[in-house]
């Protein structure tokens, strides 16, 4: 089967105009009797939900949580892209455009790049005019900052919690939707198949996580906004509750999974503690815009550090190795979060890890208390050469600007970073891999569609800081409610999808089938016992540095354990109550199958790209190595292993841009 | 270090809670206050009882889904914190730790620790939204210039994560300090204004319905709120309030 990624003709810059002139559209009064499901409710499912609803269709939305409010994109903390060119610093769509197919080391689509740097700028008036509270100068105009990986000043923000303050938009959205009756809200509930009828996605089989009864819900298009699979390391700063459940069920009804092994390791996250700990927690990537990360340059520090007989505010600027500095002149401690991710690596690889485990590094906001501290004191008329008073009015600044980090990494540490520089290592975070769509948005079951970190297909294989957000809210208010109403414009006499098909009568059957032999198993290990495993297989073989002989291991390993879940797992309690063990072992039991793939698709891809790192393809200097016959896009069909999977290519074309070596330096 | 925990089981909305005896061992003080709660979880399913439910989900502090009141207070002792930070440095060898949900009318007992808070969701579906559409064009962001000042009070009242300690804190089960904290983010950006009377009029009356008691100023909201929203805010919701019913 070829993919078809259906990109409209014309010139790059017309592309989306020309598209939404041409579509045909669904008339008010017909919309009224479409139906369409949104699993998801963060910044994608959330936006969708809100636009979808306000265009007039009947939408039913499902999420994990209590509330939609609490969708784990509540967490993203540090920005929101937009070319505005607010700052009169050369920003433009073409340069956000440019910007995110190199940073994504040019393996994502130019056309759906190009269309989300265009509704970029929208999304900012957007997000003000519904009262998101974003940071401002004193003249009252909006203030950006910079992000890694850019030359420009184009990330909106509110402090550091950014991904709270534009959800919670979205969820104002949804709530005046609900409030009308228009979107019909369904907390608690875990989406755990995806019906296909004739064809087509018509509904979904769901579970609600408090009286554990299954529900059949149908539509005449179903959208999946469920995020991204980073829990499948097991450790990663996603949110608990965060899985690959949605999109893998659709995966084994027959859509396309792309790109799985891109997965984004954050540089900047608290580094792991012990074997108790079950998250890891981010530290903003817009602190490096005023941190500067260094370890000793000298062994015999690091091993006084490591004892406990030396503070890193001892070491003189002679002996720290400003590491990304040095390496990276012209982008420094702002190179994309890929490349700081394996320096900090190689760094700890040879021995200069800063904590007792020897994986970390430090994130360093002296100089930045000396240049905000000074500067005040000039505004404030106050004496620049007091070094007590600057520091403390630098520290003034830094609070204002990342104050809840800071908290955050003093409640978590125990160290106050005020006084002692932060130490931080590499966390998965996020995951560029997801279903395959085409620039509609649907993936290749007809009236499918996948948004957000779900899908695959704008960061290629690394994303930029702060376009997560940009992507999931362009997704949700601006593309998918054009893309999806072309295609139900076919749906207008379809009437109502029934819910007694032996198609839906099938696909419960296979939940509850499912659902009742993890609960009767009465095995001997916990679901946390499994999962772990999983993810010491996953960072150890498939993480930061991959190489073929450590991914076939894993691929064995995975399937290995797959089936002793299956045999030995023990979940206690009941189907029919709140029973958080049995949500977990539905979605550990994916991850399991989800790792197999990953593995494969890591093994296939005999190049280095953006988050993926194959030790034998690297250039003399460690940087990665791309192939320029691995410029394609790698989508899995399912075959009843993932071992099994068949890989279809989509060939990636770079018509407007140069590919070329991609340098930081 | 070796602790006594005290915690509220209950297995269902019908049926009566009670508190019960764990002993538990070995926790170290980086922990946090749920990976505590998951070793002993651990503990139990291997023993074959049921694990305590209670909910969580981000586990740094900005989702709003982890509760507990520990020890007579929301969050338990630490200030300016969620269960998910409170990290058990905060303890000490010995200690014995009651647990129990949040409690209030409007917050029922689903299952052990955990509640139902969609009381909260449905004041907000009476009015926490500026009624713009989201796929229409809008006027360029920087034509609504906002004095700092407001902006950042605004940011601040919005960073309310809807965890329901406030309610949980006051003897009233008063929700006025959640509400407030929408109320005030709209009513300090002139973006808000436009709906300001209607939005807290049905706000509130939304708030009445669900069972939430009254304001009487004891400020034990503020103290146990884990990201330090402020009573000024109550004062303003007031003043709207005040105000919407003169027009109204």
């Amino acid at each position: 089967m070829a993919l078809d990624p259906k990109i409209p003709e014309g010139p790059l810059a017309d592309k989306w105009t020309n598209y939404k002139n041409h579509i045909d559209l669904v008339n008010p009064a017909n919309k009224r009797n479409i139906d369409v499901i949104v699993i998801g409710t963060g910044l994608a499912g959330g936006s969708a939900a809100a636009t979808l609803a306000e265009l007039g269709y009947n939408v039913k939305a499902f999420c994990f949580q209590d509330s939609p409010r609490r969708a784990h994109s509540i967490a993203a903390q540090g920005g929101i892209n937009a070319a505005k060119n607010y700052q009169g610093d050369g920003d433009s769509v073409y340069r956000l455009f440019y910007d995110t197919v190199k940073g994504g080391d040019y393996r994502s689509r130019e056309a759906n790049v190009y269309r989300l740097a265009e509704v970029s700028s929208n999304i900012i008036d957007q997000c003000v005019a519904q009262g998101v509270p974003f940071a401002r100068e004193y003249g009252g105009y909006l203030d950006n900052r910079s992000f890694g990986g850019v030359l420009v000043s184009r990330t909106f923000y509110a402090a550091g919690q950014t991904g709270q303050q534009l959800l919670l938009g979205a969820y104002s959205a949804m709530n005046r939707q609900i409030g009308r009756g228009k979107i019909k809200m369904y907390n608690r509930h875990e989406m755990l198949d995806v019906v296909v009828v004739g064809g087509k996605a018509r509904g979904i089989i769901a579970r609600n996580l408090v009286t554990g009864e299954i529900e059949r819900h149908s539509a005449h298009a179903v959208v999946l906004g469920s995020g991204g699979y980073g829990n499948v390391f097991f450790l990663s700063t996603n949110a608990m509750g965060s899985n690959v459940t949605a999109a893998w069920k659709a995966h084994k009804r027959g859509a396309f999974f792309a790109n799985p092994c891109y997965t984004q390791i954050h540089p900047t996250c608290i580094p792991v503690s012990g074997d108790h700990q079950s998250k890891l927690t981010l530290m903003s990537e817009s602190l490096r815009n005023d941190g500067r990360i260094w370890v000793p340059k000298n062994m015999d520090d690091v091993k006084a550090i490591r004892e406990g007989n030396l503070k890193p505010t001892a070491i003189p600027e002679e002996n720290r190795d400003y590491y990304l500095e040095r390496r990276y002149p012209a982008f420094g401690n702002l190179v994309p979060r890929d490349v700081a991710s394996r320096a900090a690596k190689e760094r700890c690889d040879e021995g200069y890890g800063v904590n007792k485990t020897g994986e970390a590094v430090y994130l360093d906001f002296a100089a930045a208390f000396q240049r905000y501290g000074k500067e005040r004191a000039h505004v404030r008329g106050l004496d620049e050469n007091d070094a007590a008073l600057v520091k403390r009015l630098g520290q003034e600044v830094i609070k204002e600007k990342y104050g809840n980090l800071f908290q955050m990494y003093e409640k978590i540490v125990d160290q106050n970073p005020y006084e002692t520089p932060m130490m931080i290592y590499p966390a998965v975070h996020y995951t560029m891999g997801g279903l395959w769509v085409d620039y509609n948005l649907m993936t290749n079951i007809p009236g499918l569609y996948s948004i957000g970190e779900a899908n695959f297909s704008d960061h290629g294989a690394n994303r930029l800081g702060a376009s997560a957000l940009m992507q999931g809210l362009a997704d949700g208010y601006f593309v998918l409610p054009y893309t999806i109403g072309d295609y139900l414009s076919k749906d207008i006499r379809t009437g109502k999808i029934p819910t007694d098909s032996p198609e839906f009568d099938q696909a419960e059957k296979n939940v509850k089938e499912n659902l009742d032999h993890l609960i009767n198993n009465n095995g001997s290990h916990s679901v946390d016992y499994f999962h772990k495993k999983l993810g010491k297989i996953m960072w150890n073989k498939c993480g930061m540095a991959r190489n073929a002989e450590g991914l076939r291991e894993a691929i064995v390993q995975i399937s290995e354990l797959r089936k002793e879940f299956w045999k030995d797992v023990r979940v206690p309690g009941t189907q029919n109550e709140l029973n958080e063990e049995l949500a977990k072992a539905m979605r550990v039991a994916d991850f399991l199958e989800l790792g197999e793939l990953f593995a494969k698709d890591a093994l296939q891809r005999e190049e280095s790209a953006g988050g993926h790192f194959r030790e034998e393809h690297q250039t003399a200097e460690g940087e990665a190595l791309r192939s320029p016959e691995f410029q394609f896009v790698s989508a899995w069909e399912y075959q009843g292993e993932p071992k099994d999977a068949i890989l279809h290519k989509e060939e990636l074309e770079y018509e407007n841009i140069e590919v070329k070596e991609r340098s930081y330096k | 270090m070796k602790l006594t925990l005290k915690i509220w089981r209950q297995k269902n909305a019908d049926t009566k809670g009670k508190l019960v005896d764990y002993q538990i061992d070995g926790i170290d003080g980086d922990m946090s206050f749920l990976e505590m709660l998951d070793v002993l979880n651990g503990q139990l399913i291997n023993k074959g009882e049921e694990p305590v439910a209670f909910d969580h989900d981000c586990r740094e502090g900005i989702c709003g889904s982890c509760s507990l009141f520990i020890n007579g207070e929301a969050h338990g002792p630490d200030r300016l914190v969620t269960t998910c930070q409170l990290h058990m440095r905060m303890f000490k060898d010995g200690d014995t730790i009651h647990i129990e949900p949040f409690r209030a009318t409007a917050f029922p007992v689903i299952k052990d620790l955990v509640v139902d808070r969609g009381s909260f969701d449905r004041v907000q579906h009476a009015g926490g939204f500026i009624s713009v559409n989201t796929s229409g064009k809008t006027v360029d962001a920087n034509t609504i210039p906002v004095n700092k000042h407001d902006a950042d009070m605004s940011f601040m009242a919005a960073t309310c994560i809807g965890c329901g300690a406030c309610v949980a804190s006051c003897k009233n089960s008063s929700a006025m300090l959640f509400v407030s904290a929408k109320v005030s983010q709209f009513a300090l950006l002139p973006q808000g204004k436009i709906e300001a009377t209607e939005r807290v009029l049905n706000m509130v009356k939304q708030m009445d319905e669900e069972g939430f008691g009254n304001c009487t100023n004891t400020g034990a909201c503020e103290v146990e709120c884990p990201k330090g929203i402020s009573l000024e805010n109550i004062a303003r919701m007031n003043r709207e309030y005040l105000s919407a019913t003169f027009k109204g």
